[in-house]
C-alpha cells in the first residue's frame, strides 16, 4: 500500500470552493491550479504534494458541473478523493478524467488533517492507523473507464479496436 | 410497462423496451449544449487528445456564450474566440449575448421526450417540458459530441405531489427552496425529482422551469414534469412539436413520494452558504443588504420581472443598495421593455444588465466585495459564489429581492407593500 498525507474537508464541499468561477475561463488547467481551494485554504496549491489524498464528508463536489474541479486536483497530483458520498456530476467527471473518486463511509470520522493513510486502490482498501477500511467498488463500467486512464483514453482505445 | 417518464425517455434513447433504476445503458443523445464555462477546454481536448477527431452530428450541437458575456478581460475574450471560431469552422449553432443558455435552449430547442446533455449543471431545467436534461462535464460532452452517444445510470425517481394553490405573494421559487430545505442538498443525489398533481399542472412552463432548474441543488440528475397541454402550447408558440409525450405509468416504481400543499408554503430565503439552509423570511432576523439581483436561469423570466416591477413601481431602492436586473434572454428583455417594466426598474434606481448569467455565477459582472451581502434570485449561495470569499448570498424570490432592495434589509414583500 502507498502512503499518503490527508487533506481533510467537511461535508458539502462545492465545486465553487474547489475552483472559483472567476478562474474557469483561464486558458489552461495549469494556469487555474494555483487557485485550487482558494476560498477555503490559503496557498493549498503550494502546500499540497503529489500523492496526497483528500478525505471529505458527504456530498463532495456538489454544485456546478465545472470539470475544472477534478482536473485541478489531478493536475496538482492529488492521488484520490475519498468521501462519504459524492455529488453526481463531480463523481462522473472525476472518473472521466482519471481521478479516483472513492466512496468510503467511515473514513471521514476516523482521520484528521495531516494524518498519513495507506491506500490500495486495486483492492479498495484504506488503512488508517491499525484499522483497514473497505471502500465501495465502482460500477464495472466506470472502473473500466478509470482503468483506461479516463474517458478520452477509453474512447481512443475503442477507436483502435 | 411500469416505467416513469425518465425511464421511458432513457429506454427510447437506448433503443430498449424497458429500463429500470440502477441499470447502466448506452444512449443516443438528442441534443448537446455547451457554454463558455468549459467549452474552450473541450475544444483543446478535441484538437490535441483525440485519435480520430470528428463530430457525430453537428446539428445536435449548440454553443452558447452566456457566463462571462460580454468578455471582461483578454483571457476570457480568447476563450470566447476559440469557441466562436470552432463553431463557425464546424457549422455548429452558436449564440452569444442572446441570453442564459438554458433559457435559449427552452426557447429554441428543447422538445418533450428528448434526452439532452448540457455541460452545465442546470440543464435539468428542460424537465419543465418533459425532456430529460442533465448536466455533464466537458469530457462527457466531448465523448457525446464525437460519438453521438453516452452512458447513463438509470436513476430512481422521487415524486412530489403538489396540491392546492399558492397564497398571494408566494411563488414557485419559495416552493423549490422549501423542498430543498426539507430534503437537503444531497436529498435527491443521483435521482430524478418528478413534480406532479394539480399544483404542478396549474403552473405554466416558466413556473415549472423554476422548480426543475433547482433539482440539481438537491443533487438530482434532473427535475421533470409530465408534458401536458401547457407544454404543447409552449412548443407550438415556439414553433416546435414534441418528440414523445411520456407519462409515468400508474404502477411505475417511485423510490419515495412527497406531498406539498402549496397553500402552506411561506416566502422563504436560503441562508449563506448552503442552498438547503432555508428559513421563513420572517425568521431571518435583521439582515442588511448591499445588493439585490433579479435574473438567472432560475428566475429571470417575464413572470419574475413583472412581480419585481409591481413591488418597485413608483418607489426608490434604499440608499447604498444596488439592484441588478438581468433578463434571462433578449426575448424576455424585449417583452419587459414593451410592458414598460424597464422604465419602472430604472425609475426605482435599478441597473439593467444584458441577458447573461451575471451575478448568479460570480465570474464577472456585479460581483460583491468582502463582507458584503447579496440577496439573489440566482441558483446558488455557496461561500464566495458571488465574489469575495467572505461575502454572503441569500437566495429568495423576485418579490422578496425587490422588497428587500427597497427596505435595505431582508423583508417579506407584503410588509413593504403594507
Amino acid at each position: 500500500m502507498e502512503k499518503s498525507k490527508v487533506w481533510k474537508f467537511n461535508h458539502n464541499v462545492d465545486t465553487d470552493q474547489i475552483i472559483p468561477s472567476q478562474y474557469l475561463l483561464l486558458p489552461t488547467i495549469e494556469e487555474m491550479k494555483a487557485y485550487t481551494f482558494e476560498p477555503l485554504i490559503k496557498d493549498f496549491a503550494k502546500q499540497v504534494q503529489p500523492g496526497d489524498v483528500i478525505i471529505a464528508g458527504e456530498n463532495f463536489g456538489c454544485g456546478s458541473s465545472r470539470e475544472q474541479a477534478p482536473r485541478v486536483l489531478k493536475e496538482l497530483g492529488v492521488r484520490a478523493v475519498i468521501a462519504g458520498s459524492f455529488a453526481r456530476i463531480f463523481f462522473r467527471n472525476a472518473i472521466n478524467i482519471g481521478l479516483p473518486a472513492i466512496i468510503c463511509k467511515e473514513a471521514y470520522d476516523k482521520v484528521k488533517q495531516d494524518d498519513v493513510v495507506e491506500l490500495d486502490m486495486s483492492e479498495g482498501l484504506l488503512k488508517i492507523g491499525d484499522e483497514t477500511l473497505t471502500c465501495t467498488r465502482l460500477p464495472e463500467y466506470m472502473q473500466t473507464i478509470l482503468n483506461a486512464g479516463g474517458l478520452i483514453e477509453f474512447l481512443n482505445k475503442e477507436e483502435v479496436e | 410497462m411500469r416505467m416513469t417518464i425518465s425511464e421511458k425517455i432513457i429506454a427510447s434513447a437506448a433503443g430498449l423496451e424497458k429500463v429500470s433504476a440502477g441499470e447502466i445503458h448506452t444512449v443516443n443523445v438528442d441534443r448537446l449544449m455547451s457554454n463558455d464555462g468549459t467549452t474552450h477546454l473541450a475544444i483543446d481536448m478535441y484538437n490535441t487528445l483525440l485519435k480520430k477527431p470528428r463530430i457525430a452530428d453537428k446539428d445536435k450541437l449548440v454553443f452558447i456564450i452566456d457566463h462571462n458575456m460580454p468578455a471582461d478581460n483578454p483571457k476570457t475574450a480568447a476563450a470566447h474566440k476559440k469557441m466562436r471560431d470552432f463553431a463557425r469552422e464546424h457549422g455548429i449553432a452558436f449564440y452569444e449575448g442572446k441570453g442564459v443558455c438554458h433559457q435559449i435552449m427552452m426557447e429554441e430547442y428543447v422538445r418533450s421526450g428528448e434526452l439532452i446533455f448540457g455541460a452545465d449543471s442546470h440543464t435539468c431545467t428542460y424537465g419543465a417540458l418533459g425532456a430529460f436534461g442533465t448536466g455533464v462535464g466537458n469530457t462527457d460532452f466531448l465523448y457525446a459530441m464525437v460519438t453521438g452517444k453516452s452512458w447513463v445510470l438509470v436513476p430512481p425517481t422521487l415524486r412530489f405531489h403538489l396540491t392546492g394553490k399558492f397564497r398571494e405573494g408566494v411563488y414557485p421559487r419559495d416552493l423549490i427552496l422549501t423542498i430543498i430545505g426539507d430534503i437537503g442538498a444531497d436529498g435527491a443525489t443521483y435521482k430524478v425529482m418528478e413534480f406532479t398533481g394539480e399544483g404542478a399542472k396549474a403552473m405554466n412552463i416558466n413556473e415549472r422551469m423554476v422548480l426543475a432548474n433547482m433539482a440539481v441543488e438537491a443533487g438530482a440528475k434532473t427535475g421533470i414534469f409530465e408534458p401536458d397541454e401547457a407544454a404543447l402550447e409552449y412548443l407550438e408558440n415556439h414553433g416546435r412539436k414534441p418528440k414523445y409525450l411520456f407519462k409515468s405509468d400508474p404502477d411505475a416504481v417511485f423510490e419515495k413520494e412527497y406531498n406539498y400543499d402549496l397553500s402552506k408554503i411561506e416566502p422563504v430565503v436560503a441562508r449563506p452558504d448552503n442552498v438547503d439552509d432555508v428559513v421563513s423570511v420572517d425568521e431571518v432576523g435583521d439582515v442588511k443588504i448591499n445588493q439585490g439581483f433579479i435574473g438567472s436561469c432560475n428566475s429571470g423570466r417575464i413572470e419574475e420581472l413583472r412581480t419585481a416591477a409591481s413591488i418597485l413601481k413608483g418607489k426608490k431602492i434604499a440608499d447604498g443598495v444596488r439592484l441588478l436586473i438581468s433578463p434571462a434572454s433578449n426575448t424576455v428583455y424585449l417583452q419587459a421593455l414593451q410592458e414598460g417594466l424597464m422604465d419602472i426598474f430604472i425609475d426605482a434606481g435599478a441597473m439593467i444588465m444584458n441577458s447573461n448569467c451575471s451575478v448568479c455565477w460570480g465570474g464577472c459582472q456585479g460581483v460583491i466585495g468582502e463582507g458584503e451581502v447579496l440577496i439573489s434570485t440566482g441558483t446558488r449561495n455557496f461561500k464566495g459564489r458571488a465574489g469575495h470569499k467572505d461575502s454572503k448570498v441569500y437566495l429568495a424570490s423576485a418579490a422578496t429581492v425587490a422588497a428587500s432592495a427597497l427596505a435595505g434589509k431582508i423583508v417579506r414583500a407584503d410588509r413593504v407593500i403594507a
